[in-house]
């Protein structure tokens, strides 16, 4: 992790704005330009623009999808700046790969790896306003220092808006070097900061891909495949027969129905008469568990980790447990149905819509239709929620190749059906785990087989409890599938911590010993006689362990009906334990309360970041308790929300009590990592209140007396 | 296509749609009032709540040859100048996250206000569980209602 925040030789540029003012880009070298940095690091920039006026314009260049970066990041800017946030306007970048770096939503990442340039952005505005005003007044640079959106001379109390400094720092050379703020300084970093866009979302006016007018637009719907199927024949006689419909376009196994509105378009595309034929074998839910379950019998040639020797140690065993896990297809299903705007004319496109992956669409678009990535411009809309989908390109690109066909802008709206059964699933999977205890009655073995489906890395094989244990093992089977998987807020780890923690709940079930003191123990034994790599900081884990439990009132069963559950993982730099209060009561499950720890490093903005842990938390419980999509012959068989559940307002609990551990660290990410421990601290609450462990989600296919 | 005249945020605007269309998107396409939006198309999940005749209804089943003469009020009309004391409550309580079903939800509580100035966590759970929120902002979501319904419900 510590590769990201590598600091690193920059230049800035400055250029004067039309009519006053000035830009400050920041530019940090890229890897082209220093070898010394690994392959892997980001290298993000910002935007500054000061008009004369005093508007200080920050420029947010990452995908807002909901994870807040379009308030936190430029936060960061303004902090250095010492601007007013009050007055401080946020905009949307486009794709700019010569301005910005890694101007992605995913992985947790936006702040973490923008955390040092960012304030170096605002940092260096701030030192060429202090010189442009000592300058004015033709005073030392010393004596001057910045406030509130001014410059103001100590000795003499005189003082300069930005607005009116802004013409004159444009004509400056801009520093190489510049000095960041002592975080005792911080008047925004780590305040309660609103997000940037509710005025606009309330009132309706902030504009989503799906909401994309352009003049001559056409709206578009698309007949695509189910897996394993292609296009035999088509007749579109009904199609074009619809009042409304102007063209109707063939691109490969699609076909694209273009109208004047929407709801015209849908009736197009639905009075199409295909002809599908198999192309590849269409799948079922049923062959993957079949083929899962002979997959998970099966060591691995290539274990992802192996220390010790697992099978010797549970041949040899005086106790092996063992349990299987089974983890379902889950659509992303966000709120906004994937839509994307494309404008494909004389050797240029413009592509403008929801997209995580901004670089990406470009690059494909650029491919798909044969043109120089330059002929390619991409702009991001506000996004109705990503979760992993929006790092495809697939509904970006097609929207493309139906501009190009039809020579017509066009938005390409999918319907929740089209949404649901169009791919990148977060993936099918299977998970074996087998534990020896020894004579000691101590944890000697953990050995995990995992199969899924198109997916030859769903395992962590460095997580906890790995370290702790003298023989580990993990195994990870890939079974081919022709349903496309993809990443799903917090990949691989949204079903790993359910299955790690869940057993290890089993294991010190069977051990006799309280699931949290077990954890702790384990802990210790990583410390103090750690077998191979640790990746986690051991401290930090057991510090957020330690205080959920607190927090939570660990130890307590039973209480008026209320159970307890614990959950702990690390992700994407953030450490998290999770309590859940549950009740199971004439057969239904209700979360009443999650109490939160969490340590992530410095908090941005701590309303930000709680509303992230809720929501991470309200997700986690709801894909837990209802999401299952499932395939017959290659056909999702849970089209819409009347029979693919998502949680609602009275599942949800009724609240979520969070506390970060204070921390000086630089920040990691949120978005994901709350999500992964709630689904076993409920589900080991479960078996607190019923006895009965729940190894396959969704819990909803579970009865409980 | 047919003629509609329909009585909008105040207005009376006209339409020549087909008489199947959704309400939805004769108010989207139409009539460029894309602050309702489209989530499912089956009324399951309440991001296109819009009030007829000041009662919450999901747009994307209402075709427009049922509308009549009823009043339709929309996200972009529940205030002049977005100061719904359930719009300032959402900023307060610094709710939405993508945002996209907050008109919906919006629209869902507004009804629920003016029909019970008061209501209990209880009640404000079974009015709004026709309101998917996938960010999963609900806690928020309640808190906002309450602080609106503190403040006076409707404006």
């Amino acid at each position: 992790m510590s590769t990201t925040f590598v600091s690193r030789r920059s230049f800035l540029k400055v250029s004067a704005l039309a009519g006053g003012g000035f830009m400050l880009g920041f530019h940090a070298i890229g890897k082209a330009m220093d070898n010394t940095l690994a392959e892997d690091v980001f290298v993000p920039n910002a935007f500054i623009k000061i008009d004369a006026t005093g508007i200080v314009t920050l420029m947010a260049p990452n995908p807002e999808v909901g994870q807040g970066v379009k308030t936190a990041l430029p936060m960061l800017v303004a902090e250095e700046l010492n601007v007013n946030w009050n007055t401080v306007v946020v905009e949307q970048a486009p794709l700019n790969t010569k301005l910005y770096e890694r101007q992605v939503a995913g992985g947790s990442g936006s702040i973490r790896s923008s955390w040092e340039s960012f304030r170096k952005a605002g940092a260096a505005a701030r030192q060429l306003l202090t010189e442009a005003a000592a300058k004015t007044w033709n005073v030392n640079v010393a004596d001057c220092y910045s406030e509130n959106s001014f410059i103001i001379h100590k000795p003499s109390g005189k003082k300069l808006g930005y607005g009116e400094l802004a013409s004159k720092a444009a004509t400056l050379t801009p520093p190489v070097e510049v000095t960041l703020k002592d975080p005792k300084e911080y008047t925004i970093i780590g305040q309660r900061i609103r997000n940037v866009d509710t005025k606009s979302i309330v009132t309706g006016k902030a504009l989503y891909g799906i909401d994309t007018k352009r003049e001559g637009m056409l709206y578009a719907m698309v007949a695509r495949p189910v897996f394993g199927k292609k296009l035999k024949s088509v007749d579109d006689s009904g199609a074009r027969a619809v009042q409304g419909v102007k063209n109707v376009v063939r691109w490969e196994n699609r076909i694209a129905v273009l109208a004047t509105s929407t709801w015209a378009a849908k009736k197009g595309r639905d009075a199409l008469k295909l002809e599908w034929e198999d192309d590849t074998k269409p799948e079922s839910t049923r062959d993957h568990q079949e083929a899962f379950k002979k997959l998970i019998q099966q060591k691995h040639d290539a274990p992802k980790r192996n220390d010790g020797d697992a099978e010797k140690a549970i041949t040899g065993a005086t106790k092996v447990l063992e349990s299987t896990f089974e983890a379902p297809f889950l659509p992303h299903a966000s709120m906004e149905p994937m839509n994307f705007f494309a404008d494909v004319r004389d050797g240029k496109a413009i592509l403008f819509g929801p997209t995580q992956t901004p670089a990406r669409t470009r690059t494909e678009v650029a491919k798909v239709l044969k043109i120089a990535e330059e002929n390619v411009e991409v702009g991001m809309s506000r996004q109705g929620g990503g979760f992993g989908r929006r790092l495809q390109a697939d509904y970006s690109v097609e929207a493309a190749m139906i501009s190009s066909l039809a020579q017509a802008p066009v938005n390409v709206i999918w319907t929740r059906e089209d949404d649901m059964e169009g791919g990148f699933y977060r993936p099918t999977g299977m998970y074996r785990y087998r534990a020896a205890i020894n004579e000691k009655n101590e944890l000697d073995a953990w050995y995990l087989i995992a199969a899924a489906g198109n997916q030859p890395n769903a395992t962590r094989e460095n997580s906890f409890p790995a370290g702790a244990v003298p023989n580990f093992r993990v195994d990870s089977h890939n079974l081919e599938s022709n349903i496309s998987i993809g990443p799903w807020r917090a990949p691989n780890h949204n079903f790993i911590a359910f299955t790690e923690e869940t057993f290890i709940d089993e294991i010190a079930t069977a051990l006799k010993k309280d699931p949290v003191a077990f954890r702790l123990e384990l802990l210790d034994r990583a410390k103090n006689n750690k077998f191979g790599t640790v990746a986690y900081d051991i401290e930090k884990y057991r510090g957020v362990i330690k205080l959920a439990a607190e927090m939570g009132n660990w130890g307590e069963q039973g209480k008026n009906g209320i159970y307890k559950g614990f959950g702990a993982h690390f992700s994407f730099g953030a450490y998290v334990a999770q309590v859940a209060d549950v009740s199971v009561s004439g057969g239904k499950v209700r979360v009443h309360k999650v109490y939160c720890a969490v340590d992530c490093g410095r908090v941005i903005n701590p309303s930000g970041a709680e509303n992230q842990i809720e929501g991470g938390i309200i997700d986690g419980i709801g894909h837990a308790l209802f999401g299952e999509l499932t395939f017959e012959k290659g056909v999702a068989q849970q089209k819409n929300f009347n029979s693919y559940r998502l949680i609602r307002m009275p599942d949800a609990p009724l609240e979520i009590e969070t506390r970060f551990i204070q921390s000086d660290a630089s920040p990691q990410g949120l978005g994901e990592p709350c999500l992964p421990p709630v689904i076993p601290a409920v589900t080991n609450a479960i078996f607190a209140a019923t006895g009965q462990r729940v190894k396959r989600l969704p819990v909803s296919l579970m009865t409980f007396l | 296509m047919a003629k509609y005249s329909l009585f909008i945020n105040g207005k009376e605007r006209s339409v020549d749609v087909a008489a199947d269309t959704p309400l939805l998107w004769v108010l989207r396409d139409e009539l460029n009032l894309v602050g309702t939006k489209y989530g499912c198309g089956v009324a399951q999940c309440g991001s296109c709540t819009v009030h007829l005749n000041d009662v919450a209804v999901r747009s994307c089943a209402v075709p427009v040859s049922a509308v009549g003469t009823k009043k339709v009020t929309t996200i972009e009309g529940l205030s002049e100048a977005g100061d719904h004391p359930l719009q300032l409550a959402w900023d307060e309580a610094d709710v939405p996250q993508c945002g996209y079903c907050q008109a919906g939800q919006i629209m869902t509580a507004a009804a629920l206000l003016k029909r019970n100035p008061k209501p209990s966590d209880k009640e404000i759970e079974t009015a709004m569980t026709g309101n998917i929120c996938r960010c999963g902002t609900y806690i928020r979501i309640r808190k906002a209602i309450h602080l609106a319904a503190q403040k006076g419900g409707k404006s």
